[in-house]
């Protein structure tokens, strides 16, 4: 019952890393950016939501509709102000520059707010667990940020696949110059793809501020779990990156289960046993 | 009389320090079809993507419809009217057939061509509408990049290399779907290997020869020999 609960805490937190990865994963597919900001950015975008709680008295949750939308806009800015500019055929420019961005963010938040940790209170949430085997209970905070992870990989996945927006990044993604002579500006539509992925990324920061405290420096080690989590699935597809996050979460709950010290390190290592075995990850979709 | 279309006055392009179009100036009527030919890395390519705003021209002038394009992006000359058919198909490759032709019609621009329409003309694509665009055999991507082209309602259509990499008897289908195509008033400029074909087809030609114009004038008014000549260089 004990490796039963193990995996099932696993799968869940599983989620959380899913969205860690998700934004990340867009933004690669798209436009071919890494962004090594993306950590500090799921940071700032907790910090954003301690301040609107701050200045609103809004629950937690119910602040994601104001830090959602802002974390979106400062993406569509980010891109077309400085990002687009250094895109290009090369790929270490946009790579250079995202670190840059990661270094000056940590320590915009560390002036700004100091290096105490913080945390968000979710109140009862927090607490409140479902029972559904003895010994296997289930907290309503993992559980809704499972829900949520699989819901915003299926709107994502829906907006790709269905829609006239998803047709565009997908057609920009597959030959950008000839999107161009299309009529498309891939500029504009590069914008859209980070706004997008800033709106995943400010859902995954409030989840992780109600989750754990936070700290101005704690963005990168978030940023590896992303990339594990999107190379394990296969780099472009989104479901693959949910399966990644799972993956991740049930090896470091199984290390954390035989030793406290292991957890991250098995998470880690089956990262790299998986990245050895299958080196395009388990299933890949861009070549 | 009819008005030009399309100005180019010595346009002169270069990458980096390599000159690929050295002075060229050619005109092109409404409803004309002109065949540019010329061997590799005569600078056809080149000066179609000059014509669409992919490539920069260094100095020369090119006027659409009385309008210079110089400063304009890819999307906004696209808006004006002019559409390509790239070199190799060029389809995007995550894009059904259908998603393919849809984005041709990105810019809304008004006029005759509609999905159904393209379907009416290729009815293989309808069959196929859903598979994925570059699954589709040679011949059967072409007519998916001619349909995406022809959704953006060009005035000024830009044909390059047709025939490249199609099987002969999948070359003469589709140009026997020409006429039907340019059927519109569109103005063309057709790039093809073929150059007898090349010369059947088309009113005027212009053969290019490292980077400049070696001949140019109707198409049935020079012997095979003093086209040979210009096409080689000899």
């Amino acid at each position: 019952m004990e490796w039963i609960n193990v995996i099932v805490q696993g799968v869940l937190i599983g989620g959380l890393y899913a969205l860690f990865a998700a934004g990340l994963s867009l933004i690669f597919g798209v436009m071919r950016l890494v962004n090594i900001a993306h950590g500090d950015f799921i940071v700032g975008a907790a910090y954003l939501a301690m301040v609107t709680i701050t200045m609103t008295g809004l629950h937690p949750l119910l602040s994601l509709v104001i830090v959602v939308p802002l974390m979106a806009a400062i993406g569509y800015a980010i891109q077309l102000g400085l990002l687009n500019r250094v895109l290009g055929d090369d790929i270490l420019p946009p790579l250079i520059v995202t670190f840059g961005l990661s270094i000056i963010l940590q320590n915009v938040l560390l002036t700004t707010f100091s290096a105490d940790s913080q945390k968000l209170n979710a109140g009862a949430l927090e607490i409140g667990s479902i029972p559904v085997l003895p010994g296997v209970d289930i907290g309503y905070m993992p559980l809704l940020t499972f829900v949520a992870a699989v819901a915003i990989i299926a709107g994502l996945q829906f907006l790709f696949y269905r829609t006239s927006m998803g047709r565009a990044f997908r057609a920009t993604s597959d030959d950008g110059e000839i999107a161009q002579i299309m009529g498309l500006d891939n500029r504009k539509v590069f914008a859209w793809a980070m706004a997008l992925s800033m709106a995943v990324v400010a859902v995954a920061g409030v989840f992780l501020a109600i989750r754990a405290n936070f700290d101005p420096f704690m963005g990168p080690s978030r940023l590896i779990f992303g990339f594990e989590a999107v190379i394990i699935g296969g780099l472009g597809n989104l479901w693959g990156t949910l399966i990644g996050g799972i993956i991740l979460g049930v090896a470091q709950g199984i290390g954390a289960q035989i030793d406290p010290g292991w957890q991250l390190l098995a998470g880690h290592i089956a990262f790299l046993v998986i990245l050895a075995v299958k080196p395009r990850g388990l299933f890949p979709r861009i070549d | 009389m009819s008005e030009s279309i399309l100005e180019v006055q010595n346009l002169e392009v270069f990458y980096g320090n390599a000159q690929a179009i050295h002075g060229i100036s050619l005109t092109i009527e409404q409803g004309e079809l002109l065949s540019l030919i010329g061997s590799n890395g005569a600078g056809k390519s080149t000066l179609f993507k000059s014509i669409c705003g992919m490539v920069r021209p260094r100095s020369g002038t090119i006027n659409f419809k009385g309008q210079t394009t110089a400063g304009l992006s890819p999307a906004r000359i696209t808006e004006m009217g002019i559409a390509m058919v790239p070199e190799g198909r060029r389809l995007f490759r995550s894009l059904s057939v259908e998603e393919n032709l849809i984005l041709g019609g990105y810019v809304r621009r008004p006029g005759p061509w509609t999905l159904q329409k393209v379907y009416d003309v290729f009815p293989i694509l309808k069959e196929r509408k859903d598979y994925p665009a570059t699954s589709l055999s040679g011949g059967q991507q072409q007519m998916v990049a001619i349909g995406r082209a022809l959704m953006s309602n060009p005035e000024l259509l830009l044909l390059d290399e047709l025939s490249l990499g199609l099987a002969p008897v999948v070359i003469k289908d589709i140009y026997e779907l020409l006429p039907k195509i340019l059927g519109e008033g569109m103005a063309t400029i057709l790039v093809e290997q073929d150059v007898t074909r090349a010369m059947q087809v088309s009113d005027h030609f212009v053969c290019m020869l490292e980077g400049r114009i070696s001949l140019s004038g109707q198409s049935d008014a020079f012997s095979h020999d003093e086209i040979s000549a210009a096409y080689f260089g000899t």
